[in-house]
Parts: structure tokens; sequence; C-alpha cells
């Protein structure tokens, strides 16, 4: 062989010499490590991809199934419970009744208010929800996990326990005290213990849709505490069961809502629908589908890899399998020794991805442990994970290997010690256009060394399409959420300040507020929460009723219009109308659970594609009519002059009405925080992922080519071909694929994002389908950039061709 | 040209004085050149004979620009100027072969991917003033066929493509390292003849290195290795017609 590619092995094999005569291994084990070593690079680049593969399954679907476990532990821990109500108030003695309903096992109930904070140094007001929790013994059922300081004491009404983030982003700890107006009045509180609760994982404010920890906390206190603040002693206005085995959950809602019905039930809903569940639910979810669609999209791209690789490498060994069948070795040995190339590539690559997993699935874990405040949450694998991973990935390395090796094995052994016959090779399709007289002789060889194995360049192509595939995935995420932040803060929220009250207030306030200084603009809204019915489909939510020509809140479609309010019907977010099965024109049961309580029939007049939350839009005024209230309102949106801002503030947090203010701007960079965090650790990741996938093919076909064409090539430097000249006629070829499977790998990315798309769609949050230009930039980018590498680093191998033996030998 | 004008009245293109070349193998040392003493002059055909391992194949790669002496001293001589290939770079040795070398080798090294033509043009433009690669396989007669692929030729026309591919850039000196040992008696004697009439009409210098003793009846020169060195060196008063030689 011409290049430095098949007859080196006496000068690197010392330790292998040692490492072999020490392990007395036979003749064949002993080439088969020689030659693994002296292949390094590209069993390396072989077994990265292997690597690669299971890493991801290890770090992804271990990372996902340890969340779901310890979310498991966690609600089964503190008796997380099943089914959800809240009331306006009920006597104490109704919780019997409640544990009558067929199908439930246990029932808790509880007292449970909003109340505004006094912070020192907080110009905003801050809210608390205020949890009542038993003096004597834990709550049956949701109960709290302290995490610093006490449980509360019978007899001591100012002790509360805090919610651990909230404690944090105040600085608050045990001993220390907090103010808070409670039903009116103002009250110093002692903080005696932080905790968690899975009901709270994320506590997001009303009127917000992410966690505002640092003025949103949640305050647990003894029930004969808050009982009578709030007028409710020896009464409840939560409720909460947790179902028998085999229960029916639809008939336990029915009966809690027809039981609490007259005491001013706002209707029972079920777990899946619980705020805090229902976005760690859909975090975990979108960790399913990223656990799933990843390593499968990964591990996938290793084997056809492993596939391509490990065939073309065997191709180039005919010779070898010739002398070793003239020895009289049989076929199945044979084949087993070049399968063994195989196994040694997985065995080291699984090795290394399972290290690699767990350490980045440890990593991962810490970061998820700041953001998910899951407790006893551990980075854990499970074995049948990792089996399943490398039985596929042993599988794809066998089904590549096995074609060559039998191809090999099946040709008489005098046949294959001749070299190949020189390969045919005819004008391919370009230059049948004719576009090929335009090029030069060199760039003629390149292009039919292309041509003659069409479709062994096409599978190179669609292997470095990979690389530029993940990455789109990987990264057009962020482009969505770009898209998503300015629709929403741009577009959508126009207020400078969300303010939102306590109890609902009649429609005067609009005027108080327009009276503040610094208030430019007032628009008011009203929340009323509802169940909404269409065939056997319900599902409660809160129809936002918003002022017709409302300038500072509209409703914008997915393509960036905005929808006008119709006097009349529903307008609905997609994944709502999703739901319920109803499109425009569909007439919907609507049971107002609050108010007057009517049942009225309502038409579907619009339906929205949005991105946040799950919202229904009414007309203020329609609204009413279905309250049978008038001129009621929940809150406000304002336009204020930015100098008055601060004041401003101040002032609102005076008004005991004002329950809530909420600014869009430190939503959304608390968004953009958290988005920020996500985008160093995947993106990082991605890239490296990335670049193996397209090292591993470009940096193996340009060897392979080199040993195939090694010949060729010397011959040409014998002729005066440069160095360059001739890394260009053989690293071109690498070249065109790479250039071929951008587009390609580009279609590929654009169809994954689209099955992400679909399967990262939760109730909280939806990805715009928007890959933006910057991110089929980067993706070509980075893959050029890997090609690139690949190529210089053989292009050193090429330059230490030797010239003299092409005069000399035929192979 | 007779043997006689063609090595003295000539000029020197290429002068090896005491070639030596030695090759480290782990502890053993292989002297394959030992202090060679050679001049080739312009337009005359040397044949170097010599068994297998004798070192002409060394001395050929040195001569060529291939590889380099370990000592002694090489000087190529082209319009009165004087280059010491002995001590120049790679650089400098791809450049010598790029312009003034052409190769044909025992396994004619076509590239496959490229027609007669192309192998041809391939070599041309890269080259300074070459013919044209039609012309250039005109002269080894194989104009009708200049489309075809390498896998489309017998060896004799695969290796009479190598030599108009070898030629095309009007070299000053075309080496062929044993240019008939892959082909039959009958085709071998008409790619020797190519060759001969190459040298008689371009009046290129050439070396040809073979292992079989008939050969030389064909050059002006003809010297003969053994063990690194050369042992015998004669002119041939007369040089005979490539059809006159047995073998």
């Amino acid at each position: 062989m011409v290049a430095r590619t098949g007859t080196s092995h006496g000068g690197s094999g010392g330790v292998f010499e040692r490492l072999t005569a020490t392990l007395a291994l036979r003749p064949l084990n002993r080439k088969l490590l020689r030659e693994c070593w002296h292949l390094k690079g590209q069993m390396l680049s072989i077994a990265l991809v292997v690597a690669t593969g299971i890493m991801t399954v290890v770090t992804m679907r271990g990372s996902y199934e340890s969340l779901i476990g310890a979310q498991q532990r966690y609600y089964t821990d503190m008796r997380f419970a099943d089914v959800w109500t809240s009331l306006r108030r009920a006597p104490e003695s109704l919780r019997e009744q409640i544990e009558a309903i067929p199908g439930v096992a246990l029932a808790d109930t509880r007292v449970g208010f909003l109340a505004t904070l006094d912070l020192e140094g907080l110009d905003a007001p801050a809210q608390g929800r205020f949890v009542s929790i038993p003096e004597n013994g834990r709550p049956v059922l949701n109960d709290i996990l302290l995490k610093r300081g006490r449980y509360v004491v019978p007899g001591a009404p100012d002790e509360v326990i805090l919610s651990e983030k909230f404690a944090i982003a105040r600085g608050l700890n045990p001993g220390d005290t907090i103010r808070a107006i409670i039903n009116g009045r103002s009250r110093e509180l002692d903080i005696v213990g932080i905790a968690i609760s899975p009901e709270h994982t994320y506590a997001v404010p009303p009127g917000s849709l992410l966690p505002e920890d640092d003025r949103y906390g949640v305050l647990w206190m003894g029930r004969r505490a808050l009982g009578p603040a709030y007028d409710m002693d020896g009464a409840f206005n939560e409720a909460f069961v947790k179902l028998a085995p085999g229960a029916n959950e639809l008939a336990v809602i029915d009966g809690l809502n027809t039981l609490l019905a007259p005491y001013g039930g706002y209707g029972a809903y079920a777990r899946r629908d619980q705020a805090s569940h229902v976005m760690l639910q859909g975090e975990l979810d979108q960790n399913r589908v990223m656990g799933t669609a990843m390593p499968a999209v990964f591990l996938g791209v290793a084997v056809f890899l492993l596939h391509l690789v490990l065939g073309r490498l065997i191709a180039t060994q005919r010779g070898e399998i010739a002398v070793l069948k003239a020895f009289g070795y049989h076929d199945w040995e044979v084949g087993r020794h070049f399968l063994m190339f195989a196994v040694v590539a997985v065995v080291v690559g699984a090795s290394i991805g399972t290290v690699g997993g767990i350490m980045l699935g440890d990593a991962y874990i810490g970061v998820y442990r700041q953001y998910f405040d899951l407790p006893d949450l551990e980075f854990r694998l499970s074995p049948g994970l990792l089996l399943i991973a490398l039985l596929v990935s042993i599988a794809g390395a066998f089904t590549g290997a096995l074609g060559a090796v039998r191809k090999a094995a099946r040709l008489p052994p005098a046949e294959a010690m001749r070299p190949e016959p020189p390969a045919r090779f005819k004008p391919g399709f370009i230059e049948r256009l004719g576009i090929g007289r335009l090029l030069p002789a060199s760039g003629r060889m390149i292009l039919r060394n292309v041509e003659r194995k069409p479709l062994q360049a096409f599978l190179s192509s669609l292997g470095v399409a990979f690389s530029v595939a993940i990455l789109v995935i990987g990264t057009f995420m962020f482009d969505g959420v770009n898209h998503l932040i300015d629709l929403q803060f741009r577009q959508i929220q126009r207020e400078d300040i969300t303010v939102s009250f306590l109890q609902n207030l009649s429609g005067g306030a609009r005027h108080d507020l327009a009276r503040l200084d610094g208030v430019t603009r007032v628009e008011t809204y009203r929340m009323a929460p509802a169940r909404l019915r269409f065939g056997h489909w319900s599902r409660e939510t809160a129809i936002q009723g918003m002022e017709p020509d409302g300038q500072l809140r509209r409703i914008i479609t997915a393509g960036g219009g905005v929808q006008p309010l119709p006097a009349d019907g529903l307008v609905l977010s997609r994944v709502l109308a999703d739901r319920l099965r109803v499109n425009t024109g569909d007439t919907v049961t609507v049971e107002m659970l609050e108010g007057k309580r009517q049942i009225t029939s309502v038409q579907i007049a619009g339906i929205v594609e949005d991105f946040l939350g799950v919202s229904a839009y009414m007309n203020l005024d329609a609204l009413h009519r279905l309250t049978g209230e008038h001129d009621v309102i929940s809150g406000a949106y304002l336009s204020v002059t930015e100098s008055e801002r601060e004041a401003l503030n101040l002032q609102l947090k005076q008004v005991p009405a004002v329950g809530g203010v909420a600014s869009p701007a430190s939503m959304l960079a608390t968004f953009e925080e958290q988005m920020a965090q996500n985008i160093f650790i995947s993106v990082g990741f991605l890239i490296g992922f990335a670049s193996v996938i397209a090292v591993g093919v470009v940096y193996n076909g340009a060897r392979i080519a080199l040993s195939e064409r090694g010949r060729e090539l010397a011959s040409l430097r014998v002729m005066g071909f440069h160095r360059r000249e001739v890394a260009v006629l053989l690293l071109g070829e690498q070249g065109i694929i790479t250039v071929l499977a951008i587009p390609l790998g580009w279609v590929i990315g654009y169809g994954l994002a689209w099955v992400m798309v679909t399967g990262l769609q939760t109730d909280t949050f939806r990805i715009p389908y928007v890959v933006a230009p910057r991110t089929y930039m980067l993706s070509a980018l980075i893959t050029i950039l890997a090609a690139f590498a690949s190529g210089l680093a053989v292009r050193r191998r090429l330059d230490s061709i030797d010239l003299i033996s092409v005069l000399k030998t035929r192979e | 040209m007779t043997a006689a004008n063609a090595t003295s009245v000539h000029p020197i293109v290429l002068r090896a004085s005491r070639l030596s070349k030695v090759y480290e193998m782990g502890e053993v040392s292989v002297h394959a050149l030992k202090e060679v003493d050679l001049d080739l002059h312009e337009g005359e055909l040397l044949v170097l004979l010599g068994a297998s391992g004798s070192g002409k194949s060394t001395l050929l790669n040195i001569l060529g620009g291939l590889d380099v002496a370990s000592s002694g001293n090489l000087f190529f001589h082209h319009k009165s100027r004087e280059q010491e290939l002995s001590k120049a770079s790679q650089t400098e040795l791809t450049n010598y072969r790029r312009e003034h070398v052409g190769f044909v080798f025992q396994f004619y090294n076509l590239i496959p991917s490229l027609t007669a033509r192309e192998n041809v043009a391939l070599v041309t433009d890269i080259a300074r003033s070459p013919m044209r690669p039609e012309d250039a396989l005109e002269l080894v007669g194989l104009g009708p066929r200049m489309h075809h692929f390498p896998a489309q030729l017998s060896g004799g026309e695969q290796q009479r493509v190598a030599i108009a591919r070898a030629i095309a850039k009007r070299p000053h000196i075309l080496l062929c390292d044993e240019p008939t040992g892959a082909l039959d008696a009958s085709t071998g004697r008409l790619v020797l003849s190519v060759l001969d009439r190459v040298n008689r009409e371009t009046g290129t210098t050439t070396a040809i290195i073979t292992h079989n003793a008939a050969i030389g009846e064909i050059g002006d020169t003809v010297v003969r290795m053994s063990s690194g060195e050369i042992v015998e060196r004669h002119s041939n008063a007369r040089r005979a017609n490539v059809e006159d030689v047995q073998w």
C-alpha cells in the first residue's frame, strides 16, 4: 500500500507486541489488536460516534427517568392529592360527606387566601398565598417537606413556614419576621421554617405566566390561626381527595361539584390540571420528548455511520481476507475476525459513552436540581436502558460489517489477492449536461469519483446531513422562543404594568387608576372561572373578558395579525379548542363558576394559534351578560410614563385592594435568564455531538479514499503535483459530500423540528415552528468546520505518502 | 543520432558523482547505492540493467527527484543553469519533477476516473509549454482511443497512454521504470518502439530501467548494476531496431 496505511505496523506495534505476547493471543487476534491500533484514528472516530449515541441515551433518557422517579417518590411521600376543588365557604362537617363520595379514599380540607405582603426594598406589592396546615400533626393530604427550621406549634398564632424559593429570593430565614396585610390588618409573622411542597413546585402569581419568586411566595400557617383571620373558623374553602384504587375520577369530580355547588364551589379538577403539576409535567414531558427523540436520532445516526464506515473499512482489507483464506481459514473464521473490528469499536464507544453519559447525566441533574425543586433527585440509570442501547449499536455495527465481510469472504482467494480490476468510469450525469467540459481534468476526477458510487456518496452525505440536522433541531427552539418573546412581550402584552385586584371590583376602579400620576392609559379586564362543555368533553378555565378596542392587550394570531374581539362569542386558544374538539361556529355550554353560576350556550367566534397558556377570550360586556353582573373587573392593564413608574409602584403598594402588580418587562427578564442558561448547556452539548458525527463521516471517508486511491495520488505527486493540489483531489470529494449534505440536513432538520414542536406541546407552552436563517447558517458553519478539521487531519497523512513504492508495487 | 555524438558532443543534463544511498533498517544498514558516478547527456537513451535489488531503481528515484541521496552530488543542467538536486528542498524537487521529468511506471498508474486524453491533460494542465494532449496521444499511436477510460484499454495501450502523459509536458528527462515489466513480449516491443521513437523525434533524454538484458541493444549507452554499484558500462555503436530485439 502506498500511503502509510498498511505497512507501518512495526514502528507503532511495540506496545502491542509485548501486550499480545503476554496475553499469548492467537495470531488472528494479534492482527486484530495491531490493526485496531494502526487504524486508531478511524476506530476512535467510529467509537466516538457510538459513544455519542450511547451517551445521549444514558444522559437524556436517564435524566428523564431520574426526574420521573423523583417526582413519583415526592408525590407519594407528600400524599399529593388526586382531585382538587375550591369554594367560597363550607362548614368543616361537610368533610365527612366528601369522604363518603364513592371512590374517595381520603379527604382533607383547609383554608387558603391571597394576601399582600409588605416587603422592604420592593417597590411593587408582593403577594403571599396563605395556606392552612393543622397545628396538631401533619396534613392528611398535600403535606409539606421542611427544609429548615421547624413545624408550627399550637398556640402560636403568628408562626409561618415559608416556601423555599421565595425565602431564598428574599433572603429570609427562620427567626426573621415578615409583614403581611391579612384581611385588612397588618400583622408581623414569625418565620419558623422553610419548606417545599409538590403543590407549589412552581409558584405562579395570579395574572402571570411564570414564577416570580421575589414577589410571590407561599406561607403555611396554623389552621386555628389563619381560620379566624378570614372568618373561616370551623369552615374551609379548599378541599382535595385521594382516590381509592380503581376509582372513577370523573364520578368523584361530579360528586364533589354536586356536593359543593351550594357552597360556592368553583369546580373540581383532577391532578393533571393542578397548576404546578401541569408546569412540572409539561417540563417532564418536554424532557421525555427530548429524552426519546434525541437519543433515537443520535443512536440511529451512530448505527448508520457504523454501517457505512465499517463496511468501507473492511472492503479495503480485501487482500488480507484472501491471504487468510489461502492459508486455510474458513469463511466464518475470517468473517468473525472482521466482525471483531465492529465489536472493538462498539465496546470502546459504549464504555466511553456510558462513563461520559453518567458524568453528563449527573451534571444535567445538577442543573435540574436548581430548577425543579424535587427532593431526592439523583441521577439513576436503569441497566435495561443501557443494554438496549448497546444491543442496537452492536446490531448496527454488525449489519454494516457483515455485508462487506460476506462479499470479501465469498471471493475465491486467488481472485481476491489480485487487486480489484480498474474501476469502470464513465462521464456522469453532470458531465452529460455539458457542465463537465468547463472543469479541468482534476475537477472531473473528483466529480466522477462521486458519481461512480452515487449510493455511497449519498449515504455519506446523509451521514453529514444528520450532523446539520441535529444542530438545526438543537438550536431552532431558541428561534421559536425568540419569536414567542417578540409576540408575547412586544405585540400581545403591550402594557407597562398589570394590576390584579384581590377581589373583583366595580368598573369605577378604572377611574381611580386613571387618576394616579403617570398613568396614561387604563384598560380593564375580568377573569371569570367557568367550565366549558362540548359533547362529553369539558374543561375548567378562566374566561378573560377584554375591552373590545383594547390597545394594550390584543389577540394576536400565529401569523402576527390582530384578531378583532367579536361583540359576542368566545375566542379560544387552539390547544383549548382541540381539547374540547370544537371548531369556529360550534356552540359550547358555558357554566360560570362564580356569581350567579349561570349556564349558557355560547358560540365559538374564533380560534387563535397562541403559544403561552390556555386562554378563552371574550368581549367584557358579553362576559358580564354571562356572569349576570354589571361592570365588574378583576384588574387592569396600565400604560405609564417611565419616569413616574417607581412612584406609581409605591403608590399601588399602598392600595389594599391591589393584590398584584406585574410587569411584563420583569417577566421577560426572568424568561430570558432561564433561556440563556438552557442555551449554554444544550448548544455546547449539541455542537460537540454534531461535530463527532461530521468528523466520523468525513474523516473516515477521506481515510478510506486515501487507502483506496493512495497509489493514484502518489502517482500524481511523482508527476510533479504539489501536496496541496493532491489534497484538493482527495478532499474535494469530501467537500462535495459536505456541501450536498447541508441542504439535505436543513430539510431533515426542518422535518425533525416539526416532530419536536408537535411533541413538545403543553398547556403552558408551545414552541413556535420557526427556524431562523441564523440557525441554518450556524448548523452549516459548524458542520463545515468539523469537516474541514477532518480534512486537515487526513491531509497530514497524505503529505507523508510514500512516493517510491508507487513505482514498484501494484497495490 | 548516433551513440558517439549523443554521449560526447551533447551537453550533460544530469551529472551524478559519488552518489550513495543507505537505508537504515532497524539495526541493519542497507547500502542500496555505493558511490555511483553517472552522466546523462541530452538526447541520450540510457538503458539501466540489473537484477532485482541491484540498486537501479534507487538510482532512478534519485535522478527523478523522488528520493535524496545519503551522500554525493547530483546536478541538473538546464539552459546554462545548474541546480544541485542533492541539496534541494521537497518543494524544489516537486517543481523539478513538475517541469523537467516525465515518469513511466511498470503498472502504468493511470487515473481510472479519467479518459486517456484527460489523463494526459492532467499533466499538461500544470506544465509550462506542453504539447496538446491529442498530439501526445497521436505520437504513441492512440489518437483514435483518446476518449476511452483505462478500464477500456489493454495493458499495452494503458502503457502508451502513460508514455503520452509523460512526454506531453515536453520533459527534459524521461524516466521509465520497467515499462515492459507487466507486458507480454510483442506488446512490450510496441511500447519500447514508442519510447525509441519519442527519443529520436523529440530528443528527450531517456533512461529505461529493465532486468531484460536484450533491451540494452536499443540504447545509446548501457549500464549494468549489481549490489549498488555500476559494474559495466558501454556504448552501442549503433542502436538496434526495436523490432529486431529478441527476448
